[in-house]
């Protein structure tokens, strides 16, 4: 168990993961249900999705779109060769560009000399081409190397799930 | 999909905000009836504009183990190792790209010892190495996708 939640809050988390992993119901009242599903008052049960929103633990409660339904029919993963000592600075500015989907450090490994990776989505394969140019921009000198590898298929895509406990 | 439910998608993607009658307050942004988000985001669903609505998790935060991983797979074998690879329940998205290094998926498992372990299997099933990214830091997650 992580240390960056609670203790008391663990056990209801978890539980509140397995009932809404396929998404929350679409009731009038969603936090009615949710607290009659966790045995909580319906305002337990708001103040622990505030808890854990303000934990990290619930990024937000959304919508997450159909992307290639939308017209975001092409993504590129770019990944970059930058100098370790402005990483940090640089990966936040990568970041923050709005075309950027997630943006994370990765190690090196022998024949792989990326790391920072960041995901860009485009209706096309050009407005893709131009986000990775204006990442190389904002990089500059601190990059070494990059590439940008673009997706040909999903294999397969079922979400990150909460592992069973074994 | 009209402008209310272009309006509706990019507001939800923001996230419902935490109050006592939620739709309510969404509706009232939108200037609409509770009962139409509710009815509007039941359609784009069934539709599937949406693949889901629901809390998003940082699910590394309540325990898990997670990494990036990638193989070169030789052509001819890349459909029987696509398939050993999908067979497992710990391959949660799996990928084709256009690189040397083909195929990147991403393993979701309960523990550091259960990925290591499978990070394992994956190398003897295929017979290949697995180039293994494990996320170090994050800097930014956040899809969200103006219509």
């Amino acid at each position: 168990m992580s240390v960056c939640i609670s203790r008391s809050d663990s056990p209801l988390a978890l539980r509140l993961i397995a009932l809404t992993q396929d998404g929350l119901p679409l009731l009038e009242d969603p936090w009615a249900w949710l607290a009659e599903q966790l045995g909580i008052s319906v305002e337990s049960t708001l103040d622990l999705l505030k808890r854990l929103q303000a934990e990290g633990v619930i990024r937000r409660i959304a919508a997450v779109p159909n992307h290639y339904r939308l017209g975001y029919r092409h993504n590129g993963m770019t990944v970059w060769d930058v100098a370790d000592e402005q990483l940090p600075r640089l990966g936040e500015l990568i970041g923050a560009q709005p075309f950027v989907s997630h943006c994370y450090r990765r190690p090196r490994r022998a024949g792989w000399p990326y790391n920072l990776f960041a995901m860009v989505h485009g209706r096309s394969r050009e407005e893709i081409d131009s986000y990775r140019e204006h990442l190389r921009f904002l990089l500059a000198d601190a990059c070494r190397a990059d590439e940008m590898l673009v997706s040909s298929r999903i294999l397969k895509k079922t979400g990150l799930r909460l592992p069973p406990a074994h | 999909m009209d402008e209310r439910d272009r309006q509706l998608i990019n507001r939800l993607q923001h996230g419902l905000p935490l109050v006592r009658q939620p739709w309510q307050s969404v509706a009232q942004e939108l200037g609409c009836a509770p009962g139409e988000v509710l009815d509007r985001l039941h359609a784009l669903l069934e539709d599937g504009v949406l693949t889901r609505f629901g809390p998003m998790f940082d699910i590394e935060r309540v325990g898990g183990a997670f990494t990036l991983a990638a193989l070169t797979v030789p052509e001819a074998r890349f459909d029987a190792v696509a398939e050993q690879l999908n067979a497992l329940p710990q391959v949660a998205h799996n990928y084709r790209r256009e690189h040397a290094w083909n195929m990147w998926f991403v393993l979701a498992c309960a523990s550091p010892e259960e990925l290591d372990a499978t990070l394992s299997r994956i190398e003897t099933l295929s017979g290949l190495t697995v180039l293994n990214l494990p996320k170090e830091h994050t800097y930014h997650v956040g899809l969200h996708f103006p219509v």
